[in-house]
């Protein structure tokens, strides 16, 4: 009992710290120098090597910043609105597993902070939680951009999440459970001796998912709930100081588990077609428990990937142009959930054949 | 100890937050308060061993469904006015009799049903994925298919109602521009010109 708990807040400890004190600052920082880049300036490189200390400048900026709520505020659903926004998005990186089940001192524990058996379901169900905050920061902020702002997330976060929930579902028939420990299990013994990763047999599911998954972060080119060449900044217009920083640091971990939810359901999550096991037993031959280099190559690999997605987010912002509004949601109903709904099918009948 | 604690801490903020839903005056409050009730009973629900229903709950009811209440209140605007005492005798009646009407149902079914004896567990089997799957699509077919049509209905009827023919000029819900065959061809300004020409509209 002491045992399981101690495990899971040291496995909860990790993921936390690399949220927090990796993912969302370099990410910071990696979006800036990559918006510089594609645009052709040098981006912000003056403090630290190539900029590298600019979050933390950020960060310190955003501490010392008056803090203002407007008169007219809604003032308790204000301040709740950036609070509702970082939990989901920190919630849901318990379902993504970073490694199989390992030993410890005689006890097996599996590398995953919950491993749920609604595992997805939970993932998809707390992250849909997100869209609240977006809505209450627009109407408690008593302005009319902020309140299109946040009409515009709810319709737009509900569109999309049709989609991506099919894209799901369709990884999900093959699998047969909804844990995402056995996706990865999937993965590793598909077709192949090595396995073979679900984004090859399920391309168009990928697809799916990625674009929605641009929606729900409200990530251009679907950043219609924030467009600041028609609404100032939406929802977080009236946002300053920590409070922005919140809902600008819940965008980022909402990608990076967003990011880690692809990488687990399509690239075949912590695993790399076995290297991931045998590197960690050839270096456990030299020093050090297997399940420690099980864990670190495990977590690294995972990283690697989310990572690689992350980027993806980055390169896309600032390649495409703003979808206007009526575009959005006729790519969401008549395009994106004809497909998943024919995607659903057609994987559902290749698993009867046999051929999945 | 654990599971009694919990379930009590979440029996109490359901039945706390419920209240809050019929009683507080502003609309948005209300809807909030109901997401809190519904995410209180997902965790009762996993506290019973279903944690299948306790996501569906929360994925369909508290992401999608209040999401829409709450996006017509916001739509409608009608949070910020205080909700009267203009409600009717009939409209208070009605809530007394139902809830009464409710209280003999469940009551019935206790004394009748279990009459003090222990509950049976819930069957794990019965609430797992395959379970579900299999009394849904095999004892409750020809439901589980009506409740589809019922559905289907009611999409149709949302979807005639709101293909109405509609004057001249637009209302201020066209920020959504939910339905944009229902203009001329060749209206190429989306929906995002008008809301910028009603100043005002939209608070």
């Amino acid at each position: 009992m002491l045992f399981d708990l101690g495990a899971t807040a040291v496995k909860l400890g990790i993921f936390l710290g690399v949220l927090l004190g990796a993912i969302a600052p370099i990410m910071v920082w990696v979006e800036r120098r990559g918006s510089a880049l594609i645009q052709d300036r040098p981006g912000p490189n003056r403090l630290g090597p190539w900029g590298l200390l600019q979050p933390a400048a950020d960060a310190i900026k955003f501490f010392f910043k008056e803090d203002v709520t407007p008169s007219a505020a809604d003032r308790p659903l204000y301040l709740a609105a950036p609070v509702l926004a970082v939990l989901p998005a920190l919630t849901t990186f318990v379902f993504i597993p970073f490694g199989p089940t390992v030993e410890v001192a005689g006890r097996a524990v599996p590398l995953v902070v919950s491993d749920a058996s609604a595992g997805v379901l939970l993932f998809l169900a707390i992250a849909s939680l997100g869209v609240y905050s977006l809505v209450l920061a627009g109407y408690a902020s008593n302005n009319k951009y902020s309140l299109i702002g946040g009409l515009r997330a709810s319709a737009q976060l509900i569109s999309y999440e049709l989609a991506m929930t099919l894209a799901v579902v369709a990884v999900l028939i093959p699998v047969g459970s909804f844990r995402l420990t056995e996706v990865v299990a999937y993965q590793q013994e598909l077709w192949t001796p090595y396995g073979t990763w679900n984004v090859v047999p399920q391309l168009l599911g990928f697809l799916i998912f990625m674009v929605a998954a641009f929606a729900e972060t409200n990530r251009l080119p679907f950043d219609l709930p924030e467009a600041e060449s028609e609404l100032v900044a939406g929802f977080h217009t009236e946002y300053s100081a920590m409070r922005f920083a919140a809902f600008f640091m819940s965008e980022y971990i909402a990608m990076a588990t967003l990011s880690a939810l692809a990488a687990t359901l399509f690239f075949g999550g912590w695993s790399f077609f076995g290297l991931v096991e045998g590197a960690a037993g050839v270096v456990a031959g030299w020093f050090g428990p297997f399940w420690l280099w099980m864990g670190l190559f495990g977590l690294g690999t995972l990283l690697f990937k989310t990572v690689c997605f992350l980027g993806l987010f980055v390169w896309v912002r600032w390649t495409f142009p703003r979808f206007r509004y009526d575009q959005l949601m006729r790519l969401g109903w008549k395009v994106l959930l004809p497909l998943a709904l024919v995607h659903v099918i057609v994987v559902a009948a290749a698993t009867l054949a046999g051929w999945l | 100890m654990i599971e009694t604690l919990i379930f009590l801490i979440f029996a109490g903020l359901a039945l706390a937050s419920a209240l809050v839903v019929v009683l507080h005056r502003n609309a948005v409050y209300s809807t909030m308060s109901l997401v809190v009730t519904l995410i209180s009973l997902a965790v009762l629900f996993v506290l019973l061993g279903a944690p299948f229903i306790a996501a569906l709950q929360v994925l369909i009811y508290t992401g999608a469904i209040v999401v829409l209440f709450l996006f017509v209140v916001m739509l409608l605007n009608v949070g910020r006015e205080e909700i009267g005492e203009q409600r009717g005798l009939v409209q208070k009646g009605a809530a007394v009799l139902g809830a009464a009407v409710l209280l003999v149902v469940v009551g019935l079914t206790y004394m009748e049903g279990y009459g003090g004896a222990e509950l049976a567990p819930l069957d794990e089997e019965l609430v797992s994925l395959p379970g579900l799957a299999a009394e849904l699509f095999g004892r409750y077919l020809l439901t589980f298919e009506l409740v589809g049509l019922l559905l289907l209905v009611a999409v149709i009827a949302a979807t005639v109602l709101a293909a109405r023919p509609r004057p001249a000029v637009p209302a201020e819900g066209d920020v959504l521009a939910e339905a944009p065959e229902g203009r001329e061809p060749g209206a190429d300004d989306g929906g995002l010109a008008e809301p910028a020409g009603t100043p005002g509209g939209a608070v």
